[in-house]
């Protein structure tokens, strides 16, 4: 079929079953926004193209579909760069669309023009610079294969301006052929007989789950191969919600702000049965004394992940989608009684947990933060989506939330991006319109792309802003009290803005709760009602999160107690 | 004690590879001694030879799955594990007067390099060899006045007929 280049980007977008594009139109791609007004195809404009490679990725780790992003040359380009690399960091497999100048303008400094697949290397799983029209739906389609097969993540597809609007004979290409790059991520069944074999000698084996399981979807196998075995449960930040929050061996989230159970089981453990995680510094503590009476099993999809931070005794190269059904069967067909086996090493971490759980001091007279997050989730109830920030409040709503399922606990891990919040929690609620979606945020970060409060409005888009606001960057703050002599060095945050009217402005409903008695009637109000809704909540400015491990420090020196 | 590797790194003949490949090895805090690339036996298909420098083994693994990570990369090989031909090509412009041509003449000849251009203030010597005997003849020829070395980096290739793609 005779089109032009931008129908071909919009007909592949359709065969790939894309539901909804995030973008900003400019110069480049002017072309392909007059296809997308022809075929009407379902657009979300943010006011900021930051924004709208956020949201796709919000969409992107909500639904686990691939999320779609357009953007224009020059700026429009590197206004993504913070939301690939947020992306990049964390496995989530996104499609970017940039417009680049003309053929004949490329290379000479042109109006708008960026060197945008240069810029992204280092940030993309792989990306293309498409200069002739008749390369598109090969590039389209081996685009949409590399972003979501094998470890997934973000891949920026440059188009040349004047390719949108030659003309090809359209057809989209049925596979993908790649020498070094096949998607097949099957292993080596003999390495999970050896795992096999090391748990049936262990006498204390830890399970520690990251971000892999919920990018495998194989939660449900890995809940049931908990249950089987018994052993202790411990997750990364991103592995929150692959777990069964109910499950007693659950011991929460380990690392830098980790329970203390958690972190002592670390240390304790005898084996130790990583799933889809990366031994990130955040978990490891100092690296050389991470678990260290420990063997390590590693199931990950990615060779280079194997004793790239620890050493690995039992790797288990391949697809957790492979590996994980194959753990299972071995284990429901082995006669071992693992849950007598490690009955006693589960009191012990039991008793661990309720010694030192998470906590926070209640009876002050001012809303605490911690509280909040508590009452986000026994307000929110089941089908919630949690998106946070970055920042102490992302913390406390790890700590503190009970994430029910993998894809409800939405944040940015390996980058850490501030302003990441809002866009994501749009692109989740679009991605995921039956469930309730709220935002964690704090008065720093949703300053950061506050400006899409108004897309929030402009779309008629349900999601619920909980600020947690207490006049300070409150991670910097707490590490300024700790290893800055106070030193509040540009972390107050006494400047004139009043949330709840910049969102009025922005056309987002919003209140402010100040008071303790007003905190549980003002926030089930606002969580219950229809569309959009700002809560602004006044918390203490020197609230730590607590325990932490102290940079340099192994996971058993946990700075502890009760903050005041 | 760091140690030298060769690594035979096979990619698809793309726009940027090259980039991609010197990219991830500098970005990733390896050491990098020398890179070079070509054409193969197969029109689509680049080699690119790697000489990394790596503490120990695991090192040297994360190397090379980093680089096979790549979804340009084909194959990395180590063709250090191997037994195998190194060889590198330099060119070296000399000062060359007529009190000191003769002189240097004789040294270009004990190494059985090549004189490949001549002028009457200087001569361009060509020596192929592995790195110790490049590192020979200049260490040799600095007795007179270089003017300029341009040098190839390290190729190799395993002894025996099988290819590196098979291994």
């Amino acid at each position: 079929m005779i089109m032009n280049g931008a129908r071909a980007v919009l007909e592949s977008l359709k065969r790939e079953g894309v539901e909804v594009v995030f973008g900003y139109p400019g110069g480049a791609v002017l072309t392909l926004y007059d296809e997308l007004y022809k075929m009407k195809f379902p657009h979300i404009e943010t006011k900021h193209e930051q924004g709208a490679v956020h949201a796709a990725d919000g969409f992107a780790r909500a639904t686990g579909k691939v999320g779609v992003v357009f953007a224009t040359s020059g700026p429009g380009g590197t206004n993504l760069v913070t939301g690939i690399a947020t992306a990049n960091m964390d496995s989530i497999p996104l499609v970017c669309f940039t417009g680049q100048v003309g053929n004949p303008y490329i290379g000479k400094d042109s109006f708008q023009e960026a060197d945008i697949s240069g810029i992204v290397t280092p940030i993309t799983k792989y990306n293309y610079l498409v200069k002739n029209v008749d390369d598109l739906p090969s590039v389209i389609k081996e685009a949409f294969f590399i972003a979501r097969t094998g470890r997934p993540g973000p891949v920026l597809i440059d188009i040349a301006k004047d390719v949108f609007a030659a003309e090809l004979d359209y057809e989209y290409p049925e596979d993908v052929r790649r020498r070094g790059y096949t998607g097949d991520f099957t292993g080596d069944e003999s390495q999970i007989d050896d795992v096999v074999a090391a748990l049936n000698d262990s006498e204390r084996p830890l399970f520690f789950l990251g971000g892999g399981v919920t990018l495998a979807d194989v939660s449900d196998d890995v809940r049931a191969i908990i249950r089987r075995v018994g052993a202790p449960v411990v997750t990364t930040l991103m592995g929150l919600g692959c777990a069964d929050p109910d499950d007693d061996a659950l011991f929460g989230m380990a690392g830098m702000h980790g329970s203390y159970a958690a972190n002592m089981s670390i240390m304790d453990c005898d084996l130790l049965i990583g799933l889809g995680i990366r031994f990130d510094d955040r978990v490891t503590g100092v690296v050389e004394e991470f678990a260290p009476k420990a063997k390590i099993a590693q199931f990950d999809i990615d060779a280079a992940e194997i004793n790239k931070n620890v050493r690995v005794d039992y790797p288990v190269l391949g697809d957790l989608r492979w590996s994980i059904p194959i753990l299972k069967k071995k284990l429901d067909g082995s006669k071992a009684d693992y849950r007598a086996g490690c009955a006693e090493w589960r009191r012990k971490m039991t008793a661990m947990n309720e010694e030192k759980p998470f906590s926070y001091k209640k009876d002050t007279g001012v809303i605490m933060p911690q509280n909040v997050i508590e009452e986000v989730d026994r307000l929110s109830g089941d089908d919630t989506i949690i998106v946070t920030d970055v920042g102490q409040h992302q913390m406390w709503a790890a700590q503190f939330y009970r994430a029910r399922r993998p894809r409800e606990f939405i944040t940015s891990g390996g980058l850490g991006t501030m302003g990441y919040g809002l866009p994501a929690a749009i692109g989740a609620k679009l991605g995921k319109k039956e469930k309730k979606v709220v935002l964690i945020t704090s008065e720093g970060s949703i300053m950061m792309n506050c400006q899409e409060l108004s897309t929030l409005a402009d779309y008629d888009i349900d999601v619920k802003v909980v600020v947690l606001h207490n006049h300070m960057l409150g991670m910097v703050a707490q590490w300024q009290r700790l290893f800055y002599n106070r030193h509040y060095s540009e972390s107050e945050m006494n400047g004139h803005t009043d949330l709840v009217k910049l969102a009025d402005a922005m056309g987002v409903a919003g209140c402010h709760i100040t008071e303790k008695r007003d905190l549980v009637p003002m926030l089930s109000d606002a969580l219950a009602r229809g569309g959009a809704m700002l809560v602004d909540i006044e918390v203490p400015p020197e609230e730590e999160v607590l325990p932490m491990v102290p940079g340099g420090k192994r996971l058993d020196e946990m700075v502890l107690g009760v903050s005041e | 004690m760091m140690k030298k590797y060769m690594l035979a790194v096979l990619v698809d003949n793309r726009p940027g590879v090259l980039t991609h490949v010197s990219g991830l090895i500098s970005r990733r805090a390896f050491n990098i001694e020398s890179i070079s690339a070509g054409y193969t036996e197969e029109p689509d298909v680049t080699r690119i030879n790697v000489v990394v420098s790596a503490d120990n083994e695991t090192e040297l693994e994360q190397v090379k799955h980093q680089l096979a990570k790549l979804v340009d990369v084909i194959k990395v090989v180590n063709v250090s594990a191997t037994e195998h031909i190194t060889r590198e090509l330099v060119l070296i412009k000399v000062r060359a007067t007529s009190e000191t041509r003769a002189d240097i003449i004789n040294i270009v000849n004990i190494f059985r390099a090549k004189i490949v251009d001549v002028s009457p203030a200087n001569v361009v010597i060509e020596l192929t060899g592995g790195q110790k005997k490049i590192d020979a003849i200049i260490e040799a020829i600095s007795d007179y006045e270089i003017i300029e070395i341009a040098r190839t980096g390290a190729i190799a290739l395993s002894r025996g007929p099988i290819p590196a793609k098979k291994m």
